[in-house]
């Protein structure tokens, strides 16, 4: 493999692994939101949330490229900052956050829902404030759901095609394994799209492969204490 | 002198189930018994906060704990209560020791030696929770319970789901407690000689309503 395809391929990995740091915070958070709580208006989070699930992600990316582009409500303000964002490595990171996020946000959830409440009423009599309670139980317990859900997140980040050419393209310095295979085999170099091709299985099989055995491991964990 | 008050009044409602307390009792060591379904568990969240009674007052040894009128409604994590489930509830992901120690930044806990001691549990320190007997979880839960240094106890059925040559080894534990740290005692149980041996009140809960309340004349001394 030449130093090109390594670079695509590294730089892939990078781009996945930050764009997972980028929707773990917000996944969990929701996933612990849409777990636990009703509020009115659940329902169309649920969904705005699920969107990107559906939507073609050329959609996805026109979306995001009206909201990031300079005269977008988001890209004016970064603009005026000196942050620049779309046509560069950010613009990657942001399409495949959003086009992950879903996934987390599901896997986390059903982390969420699978802790018995009683473990974190218990903690709170024990004096614990509910920030506590939810770093030191409801988080740990959820963690499988969680770790599948950024193991799923970062295999849909990886394999992100659609909203990445609409907001990064595939230029030198935004390539990524999805956008370079399209790019080599559209301009003849099938050889190397056959070996990212293959690159691109390999990590997508040990991804979902590790979140399949994660998200199994749901049904092994300690039986729930039940309520009188 | 140590106020010993016990304030129960209040009305919790759960679907179509409907729990009506008004008992204002004298003790340190009140047992509630009563069928399966009567509001035994019910009780014991409401005053650990866990259920929030639809109105009504509840106020153990002279704090108020919960009152509709004015307002009050301690969060479960600043009442002071230690409670120990009837399914135990050990946190899974933690060792003995964590689970014992999760509630020690509040208040002035007993001496973590003094209530292993009490307990015997001093060699279960550091296992996981997974190869605990019965019996042992029992008591890792009723020390965790005792070092978040609770003003009130509150137990349900913690001999429950042990069987009879267990929970004689553990009553003792339970009476140790109430006698050596003097920590008053809510008790749920079935078992008519472990109220004896723990309570000086009996209260008799049935379908959500008191039915009434006894005193136990002569508890055995711990």
């Amino acid at each position: 493999m030449n130093a090109e395809l390594v670079r695509v391929t590294l730089f892939s990995v990078t781009m996945a692994s930050l764009a997972t740091l980028v929707m773990l915070p917000p996944g969990v958070a929701l996933g612990w939101l849409l777990a636990r709580r009703r509020f009115p208006g659940r329902t169309v989070v649920e969904t705005v949330v699920s969107l990107p699930l559906v939507l073609p992600p050329v959609a996805t990316g026109l979306i995001l490229l009206r909201l990031l582009g300079r005269r977008g409500p988001i890209g004016r303000i970064l603009d005026q900052a000196g942050v620049d964002v779309i046509f560069t490595w950010k613009a990657v990171v942001v399409a495949m956050a959003v086009m992950g996020l879903p996934l987390l946000v599901r896997a986390a959830r059903a982390g969420f829902e699978q802790v018995d409440h009683r473990f974190e009423q218990i903690a709170a009599t024990l004096g614990a404030s509910p920030i506590r309670v939810f770093f030191s139980i409801t988080l740990p317990l959820a963690n499988r759901g969680v770790m599948a859900g950024s193991m799923l997140g970062f295999s849909r980040a990886l394999g992100e095609f659609g909203a990445t050419i609409m907001i990064a393209g595939a230029l030198p310095g935004t390539r990524t394994l999805s956008t370079a295979i399209y790019s080599y085999s559209q301009t003849g170099r099938d050889t190397a799209a056959t070996l990212l091709l293959a690159v691109a299985a390999t990590i997508a099989f040990v991804s979902v492969f590790v979140s399949n055995r994660l998200g199994s491991g749901h049904l092994e964990q300690p039986p729930s204490p039940s309520d009188d | 002198m140590t106020d010993t008050s016990v304030i129960l009044d209040f009305a919790v409602r759960r679907g179509s189930f409907r729990l009506d307390i008004h008992e204002q009792l004298q003790s340190s060591a009140v047992a509630i018994v009563g069928p399966s379904g009567a509001g035994k568990t019910t009780v014991l969240d409401a005053i650990a906060g866990l259920r929030r009674p639809a109105r009504g007052k509840i106020v153990v040894h002279g704090r108020t704990l919960f009152d509709s009128d004015s307002g009050i409604d301690i969060p479960p994590a600043g009442r002071r209560v230690g409670y120990v489930p009837q399914d135990v509830v050990l946190f899974p992901h933690m060792n003995v020791d964590r689970n014992i120690l999760y509630g020690t930044g509040r208040g002035e806990p007993p001496l973590f030696e003094r209530v292993l001691e009490l307990l015997e549990i001093g060699s279960l320190a550091g296992r996981p929770i997974d190869g605990l007997s019965g019996g042992e979880r029992q008591r890792v839960a009723l020390a965790r319970a005792l070092m978040s240094g609770p003003d009130l106890l509150l137990l349900d059925e913690p001999l429950a789901a042990v069987d009879v040559a267990l929970r004689g080894r553990i009553l003792p534990f339970i009476e140790r407690v109430r006698g050596e740290l003097g920590t008053p005692v809510i008790y749920v149980s079935h078992a008519a000689d472990e109220i004896r041996r723990i309570a000086d009140h009996v209260v008799v809960l049935e379908s959500g309503r008191v039915l009434r309340v006894e005193s136990v004349s002569a508890p055995t001394p711990a």
